[in-house]
């Protein structure tokens, strides 16, 4: 039986404000590459703060508004929380712009996540398209820190030029790891680019892993998304076997606002991770 | 809670705004104001619209004089009772920026306004309780509605007569004001030749307790069942009727039928339908900085999934076409409502067929797809 998405375990708090920031101070801002960038910060009141690989947050950039950002990492000894982001409107243009010691505000964590640790014993696939690594670099990490509780470890990554990729250091550390597949293609080489060419699906097709006996996980642009499935259930994968992250215009996090539906999903509660079988109806509609 | 109902004489109508008042309660309920009948504070029971009825059709709503002085004698107007639990505008939170750029947060805290209801509807309430649903029982719990709604008082009334755009008997939800549906006290309003009266029955202990202070009698058989005539005469008059047996499977199969299109070629996208509804909650955020820069404010208000920006994503929105987005408010308040909040998001008030600008039916729509499938 494949096991489902976990639900927010923080979703049936009562929580008094869930619209109400928290401070977090910036303890580094840095670059990834020419557009996206990565946030490492600290919760200004200390304190624990537990999440699941995949979920997100909401952070404020100060009177500008909140953006919807999935952790894609945290140091469990200092507690500091990483965010990437793509500098693409008014709210991450304004995150882009802060240096270690200004304040933002954070909601969260919400919605599901990779259920990561309820797949040992198969092989794990992730696909991730450009800053789609970023929510699942937690659940990477998760899996290569208890890389032997898991069979095969596939880890496919789309970028549209090497420029575009994000992680190139962390990646490279992957590649090195025994027993873990690291491909990265971009759609645009360089002179000296050495990977491969051409859409991450296309390295589905190869991968080393037993598709009656794995699970996978993608995150990218939904065409990309579209054709992983494709390749996938090409391999003989099960749709239930399948996990996908989902993006949504979200205003509230909380389920209130009604911006992220999609179907009978609030991809903010329900998602952003779905297990794709039960997700397949509303996926590939136009215009839902 | 079951009470034997009570007689309050229309002369004594007065004393149910003393004793509301005298509790602290603002009251709000019908008046008229431009040629509409509106939720306002009142002050007492001359404020109420005396006399007044409305006739209403698919884009069509005109008041009438009755040959009465009936207080209650219409249905219901443009609006529902949600901007008093879920304003229009709300203010989240305010930020402040310090020297050294540390922001601080700070939650708005302006007193909950008490509320008694006066004169609301079966369909109403059943308004209420699917938004209850929405802010209250589905994991976060918003507390500017919660403390609205903890702190309101309802005074229900039993539809007299029915509206031409109304269908609540299709949905369920009326137009008797049934015991299991949260309300304080229920009025069924009696004209006959001789008495203008009403049967007064209770629904909570607040509203036991606020019934022992008026000058009632026990209703005598004859009174109640002049009351239940009344209320079944009004469920035969519906004005409009839903079949709403597998609407859910209906609309989920049916995404692209041809019917969207041609829907889209009459909807103005205006948001109208959406305002008006009951239940329809969707909001959007607004941020706000004074001129100083260093204090901010978010703000919360209204918004509707027939404007383009609803659902923008980086490089454009999602539901570019009028048909996208009349079938996402459609989808929404008839199938996938079920499956998010367990019940529909429709009460059959009729509200969205008679302020639809251009008359759009969503009972003959529903019906045009279920006819061909």
């Amino acid at each position: 039986m494949m096991p489902e998405v976990h639900q927010n375990p923080l979703t049936n708090r009562e929580s008094e404000a869930p619209m109400l920031p928290e401070a977090w101070r910036v303890v580094a801002n840095d670059w990834e590459n020419h557009d996206t960038f990565t946030l490492q910060l600290e919760r200004d009141s200390g304190g624990p703060f537990a999440f699941l690989p995949g979920q997100f947050n909401m952070l404020y950039g100060f009177g500008r508004g909140e953006s919807a950002i999935s952790i894609s990492g945290a140091d469990e000894e200092s507690g500091t929380l990483y965010h990437t982001i793509r500098r693409v409107g008014t709210v991450t243009r304004a995150l882009s712009e802060l240096n270690p010691g200004d304040t933002v505000g954070l909601r969260g964590p919400f919605g599901s996540a990779w259920p990561v640790e309820r797949l040992f014993g198969r092989d794990l696939v992730f696909i991730a398209g450009g800053i789609g690594l970023a929510p699942l670099r937690p659940a990477i990490r998760y899996a290569l820190a208890h890389r032997e509780r898991y069979g095969n470890i596939v880890i496919l990554i789309g970028a549209r030029s090497p420029e575009d990729v994000v992680f190139p250091a962390e990646i490279d550390q992957w590649s090195g790891t025994e027993g873990v597949e690291t491909r990265v293609s971009v759609d645009r080489a360089t002179p000296d680019w050495k990977r491969n060419v051409g859409v991450v699906t296309n390295l589905i097709a190869k991968a080393d892993f037993d598709p009656s006996n794995s699970a996978a996980m993608i995150c990218g642009p939904e065409i990309m998304m579209r054709y992983a499935i494709l390749e996938l259930n090409k391999r003989g994968m099960d749709d239930a076997g399948i996990f996908l992250t989902m993006e949504r215009n979200m205003k509230c996090a909380v389920g209130f606002c009604g911006h992220c539906q999609l179907g009978p999903e609030f991809i903010c509660r329900d998602g952003p991770v779905f297990r794709y079988d039960h997700f397949k109806h509303w996926f590939s509609q136009r215009e839902l | 809670m079951r009470e034997e109902p009570q007689i309050l004489q229309r002369a004594d109508f007065g004393a149910l705004f003393t004793a509301l008042q005298s509790r602290g309660f603002t009251v709000v309920g019908p008046t008229v104001v431009d040629q509409a009948i509106v939720y306002e504070e009142l002050d007492s029971v001359e404020d109420l619209p005396i006399g007044w009825t409305d006739e209403q059709d698919a884009g069509r709503y005109r008041l009438r004089r009755r040959d009465d002085e009936a207080l209650f004698g219409y249905v219901v107007g443009p609006q529902s009772w949600k901007q008093f639990f879920h304003p229009p505008h709300v203010k989240l939170f305010g930020a402040s920026r310090d020297r050294e750029g540390a922001l601080r947060f700070e939650s708005s805290n302006e007193e909950t306004p008490r509320f008694a209801f006066l004169g609301a509807r079966s369909c109403e309430l059943h308004g209420m309780a699917i938004q209850d649903r929405v802010f209250l029982g589905s994991g976060y719990v918003d507390s500017e509605y919660a403390g609205r709604r903890e702190n309101s008082f309802t005074i229900a009334v039993n539809c007299g007569q029915a509206g031409g755009t109304c269908f609540c008997t299709s949905m369920n939800t009326g137009p008797k004001v049934d015991a299991g549906i949260p309300h304080d006290l229920a009025l069924t309003e009696i004209l006959d030749e001789e008495r203008h009266y009403f049967v007064v029955t209770v629904g909570s202990e607040a509203g036991r307790e606020l019934l022992s202070e008026l000058p009632t009698v026990p209703a005598a058989g004859p009174e109640t069942r002049a009351a239940d005539e009344l209320v079944a005469k009004t469920a035969r008059e519906m004005g409009r009727t839903m079949n709403p047996k597998g609407v859910k499977e209906l609309l989920y199969q049916n995404l692209e039928h041809p019917r969207w299109e041609e829907l889209a070629d009459r909807c103005l996208t205006c948001a109208n339908c959406t305002m008006v509804c009951p239940t329809c909650f969707c909001t959007t955020v607004e941020d706000v900085t004074d001129l100083t820069g260093e204090n901010a404010e978010r703000w919360r208000r209204w918004d509707s999934c027939f404007t383009i920006d609803f659902s923008y994503l980086h490089g454009g929105s999602v539901r570019q076409s009028a048909k996208s987005r009349y079938r996402q408010w459609l989808t929404h308040k008839f199938a996938t409502w079920q499956d998010q909040f367990g019940s529909s998001g429709c009460v059959g008030c009729g509200r969205c067929i008679t302020w639809c600008p251009v008359g759009i039916d969503v009972t003959e729509e529903i019906a045009a797809i279920r006819e061909e499938p």
